[in-house]
């Protein structure tokens, strides 16, 4: 009974660190579906999202939710601004080309980060507060059940957006095909933009969620976790926006039962072996499309 | 009749010419190291720049290696500094266990830590086959992370201690008391070796066929060229260099942690490659030599090193691409002048 309830409480961790890496795995997923491209600089917005949280309350004094909103706003604004000046022009360069100039980006809010708060990690007190749940025997982190509520809440909001409104409906054109699309009247520009926007804010509320978890802030926060929602994105299928949602979840239990039963040292390697074998034996993830290509 | 014998005049000349270049290539290469090694004799150096020497060598071969990848193969290796972690670890083991003469403990230290890389190169190279570009690049990166992992787990033997026994160490401390063999000399030795390769393997038939890869792959396949084949060949020699330069810069520090190998490391020397101009071996060796150098001529803006790095990467990105840039190709004479930003294609 009681391995039980330990399992039950490892797969609720699991589905908890999943959510966070399922929203972070949507913006990798979306931008790559409309951009084709990886953003890598995606993991790093978390961590200027935690930062911006950290400056609004603490060193701002802002109300909570003032501050939530103003750190969504500013990260969807970073990525419009990071899409306009680093990748748009790089349109019709080689991948390769766009690649180096996202790992630049990346390279380059952690190091300004690095220069403005030092890189010493700053303890930074969760901004929820909410007592542990008990069912049963089994008891559920407050900051867990909170996680797991807020992720449910962004996806159900982002699947109505994609699916009934008119907004979303370009988003999925242009990531079918920009040329018709672009005859279609839709201004591709915009919607690439607005795709990095609600990436970024989705990356935005993951940062939020993560600092509230981990409780400490440094330059470097954002990197692993953003390796491993794409580790999420591309399990799921990467461009499928359920399938970055599964897969997150899917990644984020893997790592915790591995921490729990295998080893903590271990559980990064068995995520990213994880990878290199749904690359292997299916490179299109679990919910993705094929893609055939053609000369 | 006459043509004949003019086009096996200059033939002949051009077979002269080139045996000059060959014997101007060594003498290049001889006077470079006297010129080291008097102004390491002679104290011209100080102490500060004597200790850059290994670095920058080591740091040329990485750059070297990876342009096999990157720059003749188009396929982007963000997993680098594991390959030359592997080399350092396999290294560090074998001179702290065994009891040799130090010059072949440390000869054989650097094939067996060039080997092993090699090894895990080829199995790097597996996926490879069948990914390209982001996901491969993705693939490296993990393969990296998966190294530190591991080295972080094991429990590596590190010498005797005085009662004979042997000392395990726990990966995450890293390896310490090794022997500092390596000098400007090992690694001018070793640095030739793999320029010399490097750039003889790109003049030949195989490197031709890798830098078609790059260009088409689509093509190179239609013409019967087994593209996997070669792919695999290309992360091999570059993961066995990388681990040469790995041993080389282990037995140049007196300790070595997994941590030292990290993303970040890989992220280095792709700038060099970067910078140098993807597919120029001369390029790489200039960059990895400047950029070595130039954070310790500005030690005052060394905060800034990282920062300058990524907006190098950006701006070479966006300059490379950019309509100015595709005016200056036109011009062939402008051209030149950019040939060590060149982009490679």
């Amino acid at each position: 009974m009681k391995l039980v309830v330990n399992v039950i409480e490892q797969l609720i961790n699991g589905l908890g660190a999943g959510s966070i890496y399922a929203l972070i795995a949507l913006g990798y997923s979306m931008v790559y579906g409309i951009a084709k491209m990886i953003n890598f600089a995606h993991g790093d917005i978390i961590m200027v999202g935690a930062y911006a949280l950290y400056v609004f309350v603490v060193l701002l004094n802002l109300p909570v939710v003032a501050a939530v909103i103003l750190t969504i706003g500013l990260c969807a604004i970073l990525g419009i601004t990071v899409e306009r000046i680093a990748y748009k022009p790089l349109r019709k360069a080689p991948p390769l080309a766009v690649l180096i100039t996202a790992i630049g980006v990346s390279f380059f809010l952690q190091n300004a980060a690095l220069l403005i708060f030092k890189s010493n990690p700053i303890p930074f007190k969760s901004i929820v507060n909410v007592n542990t749940i008990k069912i049963g025997s089994i008891s559920i982190r407050g900051i867990t059940a909170v996680i797991l509520v807020v992720t449910f809440v962004s996806m159900i909001l982002l699947t109505l957006f994609i699916n009934k409104t008119k907004a979303g409906r370009a988003m999925r054109a242009v990531s079918e095909d920009k040329g018709a699309a672009q005859l279609m009247g839709i201004n591709v520009n915009r919607t690439i933009s607005m795709t990095f926007a609600i990436g970024s804010a989705l990356a935005a509320i993951a940062g939020i969620l993560f600092i509230s978890q981990y409780q400490s802030l440094n330059p470097f926060m954002g990197g692993l976790p953003g390796i491993k929602a794409f580790v999420a994105a591309v399990l799921g299928g990467i461009g499928s926006v359920p399938g970055a949602m599964l897969g997150g979840v899917l990644l984020g239990i893997i790592e915790s039962i591995s921490k729990a039963y295998i080893s903590s040292e271990l559980s990064d390697a068995i995520v990213f072996g994880v990878l290199i074998l749904v690359l292997l034996l299916k490179p299109s993830g679990l919910l993705g499309k094929n893609r055939i290509e053609k000369v | 009749m006459s043509t004949n014998k003019q086009t096996k005049l200059s033939s002949n000349k051009k077979a002269i010419s080139k045996t000059w270049i060959v014997i101007f290539k060594i003498v290049l290469i001889i006077a470079i190291y006297v010129i080291i090694s008097s102004l390491v004799r002679f104290d011209i150096l100080n102490r500060q720049y004597k200790a850059l020497l290994v670095p920058i060598g080591v740091n040329i071969i990485l750059a070297v290696s990876l342009n096999v990848v990157t720059g003749f193969l188009g396929e982007l290796s963000l997993g680098h500094a594991g390959f030359m972690s592997i080399g350092a670890f396999t290294g560090a083991l074998f001179t702290l266990n065994m009891d040799m003469p130090g010059t072949l403990e440390f000869i054989i230290a650097i094939l067996l830590g060039g080997t092993i890389a090699a090894i895990f190169g080829f199995f790097i190279g597996v996926p490879a086959l069948r990914l390209r570009g982001d996901y491969l690049a993705i693939v490296t990166l993990a393969f990296g992370e998966i190294i530190k992992a591991i080295i972080k787990f094991l429990n590596l033997p590190s010498g005797k201690d005085a009662a004979g026994n042997v000392k395990m160490v726990k990966g995450t401390m890293g390896l310490s008391g090794i022997e500092t063999y390596a000098d400007y000399t090992w690694v001018y030795v070793a640095l030739v070796i793999v320029i010399v390769i490097c750039a003889n393997l790109i003049k030949s038939r195989h490197g031709r066929i890798i830098t078609s890869i790059r260009d088409n792959y689509l093509a190179a396949e239609s013409i019967g060229i087994h593209v996997s084949r070669y792919k695999i060949l290309a992360f091999v020699i570059a993961a066995f260099f990388a681990g040469v330069a790995g041993v080389i810069s282990g037995h140049n520090v007196p300790i070595i942690k997994p941590n030292d190998y990290d993303y970040n490391k890989s992220i280095d020397i792709l700038v060099f490659v970067v910078l140098g101009g993807m597919g120029s071996i001369k390029g790489s060796i200039i960059a990895a030599t400047v950029l070595t150098v130039l954070p310790e001529i500005l030690r005052p803006i060394k905060d800034y090193r990282m920062l300058m790095y990524a907006i190098l990467l950006i701006a070479m990105m966006l300059f490379n691409n950019s309509k100015f840039r595709a005016g200056l190709n036109e011009n062939k004479s402008l051209a030149k002048l950019t040939g060590l930003l060149k982009f490679g294609r």
